[in-house]
């Protein structure tokens, strides 16, 4: 009964068009509702005050000032919020091994990182409440500071969590055999070891949260910018021993996420605490500032990797470490492994090929936290894999194109399982690969580079195939006992007035994620857009489901919408058979209108449908109840993940002189099966490559030897801005996935996965005739002009 | 964060704003443009107990030739060195440096008085005072005075403004025909601070330069004028030699200090690399 979903040419098609966001408009209104944008009334504000130190032993803490100031109603403490709200750890029980020590929103008798939360106030203003700050004296006694993750790792080292036997929070390893024969007997072996940089995501919005317990009704009702307002319900409800029903978490209009907003932050869980403490609203919004000492890092990797080639450029083995250093605690409750684990599991994934090793040590240091930021894992181990791809490919004599050519998953040898143990069910890279040469117009950009470097220019080309994960089931969170859902719910009406309100469990931070669902639902019921409206990210109202992180929102969330649409359908069109003494098979919808369906011919609206049933019931006939209102829930099955696939390429000049690159043009074919909206599909591409071109070549967290972030502003953390941004050339190759009818997989980290390996590429490519190699993200002038040994 | 409280004062005159920095006791700041002083509120890194508003002073503004000078009132917003007739035709310098500061919002509102004011080592203007041998025309309680830029800035944000002094203007010499400019700034992003960034004036007779001032910015603790380099250039035609002897210089007119992501080698060699193209260019006529 249900359409084709690509046929574009019918009423209502709304699955493969690119429409604009309906609230983009009140968003550049300035009709955005932000978490900064609230005042409740009664409300009160929280400041913390943070630890200059990077590990400290708390001697005392002297509030008494700070709690005279006038217009300060509470000043708290570790063990104030101690008393109220139970620990957490960062830890889950598939990663077997894995240690974290457990966290309280404020220390009780150590701070482990330069920035964490110590102290908090609440007064009438932010304001005031900084000023009290001033007035607290707390007095620390300096514990040695675990900074690198060489020192972290060395026997006798200081230890971040005294009483440990030391510094390692996880060690993994995978084999499949043979390895060593495999590099015994290879042509060609590349081996290189890669630096990657920490960095941070930097959402336009920071971290925001409005907390109002209402002692009166037991009720604690949480305005949180988060992506995954479900999980905060049940967190709040756990720790603070509120009846889940009782804990509503709101997440309103939210500037950004990438990933950052999906963690337990102390200061979030102190707020919640306060305003229990206070009875009263208590709001807290993390400055720039704060937002660098506090929020997530990502990254910091160093990987020592290997492959072995056959004499003809075939892959052979690979074999890999990654020692990756994530700060003082494993996140909750996502824990901080979930990126290393993805790092040494994707390495190779667009290659056939059998014998792969690797190992992965996760240390704990004196650090901010770091944990999953868009594309978790993927940059790493594309950079990893594509760098060394590229190096063998200069050893045997191939293009990187023909290397490529060579050893990718044949497009028609699926469904294939990886080394690592991923199984795909259908890529498409060879198509991507071709389509790739296309639009660089590969051939004419290498000889215009021959003739460049005749003239003193070093333009760079580099191309980087990847594999990125979304959709994932259970099996990502579930099965290690974390309470994150990984189906969703949705609740579809039949409005009076024959309109339609959606209500689901996958949330909008900006993306268009209410767009693309009522675009579903509208394309499936056979409705203008227009008289669809989709409600997000309130846990009263929207039923419980995984929200919005891991590429999920349009693969498990459009599926939710397009089945409660289609279910919807199905009782309108019963109640309309009754009504026209018709079968149902015998009649569809087509742009709000009860049609015949094989005339199409009108036979009546859907509203009439509605009054009938809303208000004239008795006209139907005896025993009808109709079902206006559907709810429906979506859990993925089949394969663990649904896997997509592309490719980027990259061009750039490397001035040689000052060590700075100039991007000059950026490419990606990219495969996300189903694209329900081209227009958000290229905008998701578009800002998920500018994030990975920013960790190219300018976005750093740096730290001091005494564990001091150096570079913790706008002014000197650098994120990529558009005059430094090339134009992205962007095509489609389209592989539905089978295991839903709507066919979509993810796209948010496609762009990011590879953006920064193909730059790594296109760096070496343009200072090959030098003799120079680059091995370290990002690529700072510095690190150019040392492999040019100019200074 | 947010600023610590602070009383606030709008003077109509430059008279009234001396009196009442005198008055608070020297705990006052003077605020412009407030591009630098606000985010130092806003940081608590500063927290005077008054702010005393220029902005409304008639006197700091304006842009007018003086006695063969351009003098450049201290309200003169960055914006208006692109969009001002007489500093395009008069202090061209000023004008192809202007885009180079900062952002539109922040040219919008940032003065010239200000910037000078505060000579942060790594600004475009304070340097380019240097180069253009402008001088600072200062106002204070022990009245008016003209402070070449050589004998202006001292150390890291340390100049010679006595407290409760202003800058009323800045006098640039009027540019002239047997002159040549060059600019250029080596930043990660546009409108960052510079990693190197250098402004040169020269008077030049045919292809023999006659004078030359050279001054870098985000090279030590204040603009810097080169004056081995600029040794290396007076009496010489601009030949490859000649370019190269000035690049040489460098290494004992700088002197960069250590920094957490740029070496003091790496930024000399920027130095070197800039001056270089910049003297280039000055060659072609630029």
């Amino acid at each position: 009964m249900s359409a084709p979903l690509i046929s574009l040419d019918r009423p209502n098609s709304y699955i493969g068009r690119s429409l604009p966001r309906p609230n983009a408009k009140r968003l550049l209104a300035g009709r955005g509702r932000y978490v900064s944008d609230l005042h409740l009334p009664r409300m009160l504000h929280a400041a913390f005050l943070r630890s200059p130190h990077a590990h400290a032993k708390i001697v005392s803490i002297n509030t008494d000032a700070a709690r005279a100031v006038e217009g300060v109603h509470l000043v708290a403490t570790g063990p104030d919020l101690a008393k109220i709200c139970t620990p957490w750890i960062g830890t889950l029980d598939h990663f077997k091994g894995m240690t974290s020590s457990p966290q309280l929103p404020l220390p009780l008798d150590r701070v482990v990182w330069s920035g964490q939360a110590v102290v908090a106030v609440v007064a009438e203003s932010r304001a005031i409440a900084e000023d009290a700050l001033e007035l607290i004296e707390v007095n620390y006694e300096e514990l040695p500071v675990v900074v690198d993750v060489d020192g972290a790792r060395e026997v006798g080292s200081p230890l971040v969590n005294p009483g440990s036997a030391n510094n390692v929070c996880f060690r993994s390893q995978l084999d499949n055999g043979a390895v060593d024969d495999a590099f015994a007997k290879a042509s060609h072996v590349v081996e290189e070891e890669f630096s990657f940089g920490r960095h941070t995501a930097v959402t336009l919005e920071p971290r925001a949260i409005v907390a109002d317990y209402d002692p009166a009704a037991g009720m604690l009702t949480v305005h949180h910018a988060t992506q995954t307002p479900y999980q905060f319900q049940d967190l709040y409800s756990r720790h603070y021993g509120i009846p889940e029903a009782r804990v509503r978490v709101i997440a309103t209009d939210i500037g950004g996420s990438f990933g950052m907003k999906l963690h337990v932050y102390h200061e979030d869980m102190a707020v919640v605490g306060l305003s229990i403490l206070l009875g009263r609203p208590v709001k807290y919004v993390a400055d720039r500032i704060e937002s660098f000492v506090s929020d997530i890092h990502a990254r910091d990797h160093r990987v020592r990797a290997r492959m072995a080639l056959d004499a003809r450029g075939g892959i052979l083995a690979m074999d890999v470490v990654d020692l990756t250093a994530i700060g003082a605690f494993s996140t909750y409750p996502r824990t901080s492994v979930v990126e290393g684990n993805q790092v040494i599991r994707l390495i190779g994934a667009p290659y056939c090929f059998r014998n792969y090793r690797a190992t992965l040590e996760v240390i704990f240091q004196n650090k901010v936290q770091t944990s999953q930021y868009r594309a978790v894992g993927h940059p790493i181990a594309c950079a990893v894999t594509e760098r060394l791809l590229d190096m063998a490919a200069s050893k045997v004599g191939l293009d990187p194109f023909a290397i490529r050519a060579q050893n990718v998953i044949a497009d028609d040898a699926y469904p294939h399982t990886s080394p690592t143990g991923y199984r795909f069910e259908a890529l498409s890279h060879q198509a991507c690969l071709k389509r790739l040469h296309e639009i660089m117009d590969y051939d004419s950009l290498r000889a215009e580079q021959a003739d460049l470097r005749k003239r003193g220019v070093y333009r760079g080309i580099g191309i980087a195939t990847f594999v990125e994960i979304t959709n994932p089931s259970p099996a990502f969170y579930g099965v290690g006992g974390a309470r994150i859902s990984s189906q969703d719910g949705a609740i579809v009406s039949l409005t009076p007035s024959g309109e339609v309100r959606c209500l689901i469990s996958v949330t909008e931070q900006g993306q268009g994620t209410e767009s693309i669902i009522g675009q579903i639902v509208a394309d499936q019921l056979g409705l203008a857009q227009e008289r669809i409206k989709v409600i997000t990210g309130d846990t009263e109202v929207t039923p419980h489901g995984g929200a919005t992180w891991a590429c999920r929102g349009a693969g498990i969330g459009g599926e939710t919408a397009l089945q409660s649409a289609r279910a919807l359908k199905r009782n309108i069109l019963e109640i309309a058979a009754l009504v026209l003494q018709e079968q149902p098979s015998a009649l569809d919808i087509v742009d709000g209108e009860v049609v015949d369906a094989s005339t199409r011919n009108q036979r009546m609206p859907i509203s009439e449908i509605a009054r009938i049933v809303y208000f004239r019931s008795d006209t139907l006939p005896p025993g009808t109840q109709a079902q206006l209102t559907v709810s429906h829930h979506f859990a993925p099955q089949g394969y663990p993940f649904a896997f997509t696939n592309g490719i980027q390429g990259c061009l750039l000049d490397v001035d040689v002189e000052t060590g700075f690159v100039k991007l000059l043009k950026h490419f990606i074919v990219e495969d996300c099966g189903r694209v329900i909206n081209p227009m958000l599909v290229d905008e998701q591409l578009r800002g998920g490559i500018v994030q990975g071109l920013g960790a190219a070549l300018f976005e750093e967290c740096r730290y001091s030897e005494t564990g001091q972030l150096v570079n913790g502003s706008l002014a000197d953390y650098l994120v990529p801005m558009p005059m430094e941004m090339p134009d992205i050339v962007i095509a489609h190759v389209e592989t539905p996935t089978a295991d839903t009818e709507l066919g979509a997989k993810g796209v948010g980290e496609a762009g990011t996965a590879a953006a920064s390996a193909c730059v790594l590429n296109a760096v070496n490519d343009a200072l090959a005739p030098l003799g120079a190699t680059i091995n370290s993200i990002p690529i700072t002038p510095a690190r150019v002009l040392k492999a040019l040994k100019r200074f | 964060m947010k600023a610590r409280a602070f009383s606030y004062f709008r003077a109509a005159t430059i008279d009234q704003a001396l009196d009442a920095h005198a008055r608070a006791g020297d705990d006052a700041r003077f605020i412009a443009g407030g591009q630098s002083l606000v985010p130092a509120l806003s940081l608590r890194l500063q927290a005077p107990r008054l702010l005393i508003d220029i902005t409304h002073i008639d006197e700091l503004r304006g842009v007018r030739r003086e006695g063969g000078y351009l003098r450049i009132g201290a309200l003169t917003r960055h914006c208006e060195m692109l969009t001002e007739a007489s500093i395009a035709e008069s202090a061209p310098l000023l004008h192809v440096a202007a885009p180079f500061v900062a952002h539109p919002a922040i040219r919008n509102r940032g003065t010239i008085g200000g910037s000078v004011a505060l000579a942060d080592p790594a600004s475009e203007f304070p340097a380019m005072t240097l180069a253009l041998d402008a001088e600072i025309e200062i106002v204070g309680p022990s009245g008016r005075r003209r402070v070449k830029a050589d004998d202006f800035f001292i150390d890291l944000f340390e100049t010679a403004l006595q407290p409760g002094e202003l800058i009323a203007a800045i006098h640039v010499p009027l540019f002239r025909a047997d002159q040549r400019f060059a600019f250029d700034e080596l930043a990660r992003r546009r409108g960052d601070y510079a990693l190197v960034g250098c402004g040169i004036m020269a008077t030049c007779q045919g292809s023999r330069i006659e004078d030359i001032r050279i001054s870098f910015f985000s090279v030590g603790n204040t603009p810097t004028r080169v004056k081995g380099a600029e040794r290396a250039l007076i009496g010489a035609r601009l030949d490859v030699e000649r370019i190269a002897a000035a690049q040489r210089a460098l290494e004992c007119d700088l002197a960069p200090p250590e920094g957490d992501e740029v070496p003091p080698a790496m930024r000399l060699h920027l130095a070197r690399v800039l001056l270089g193209r910049l003297l280039g260019r000055l060659g072609e006529g630029a």
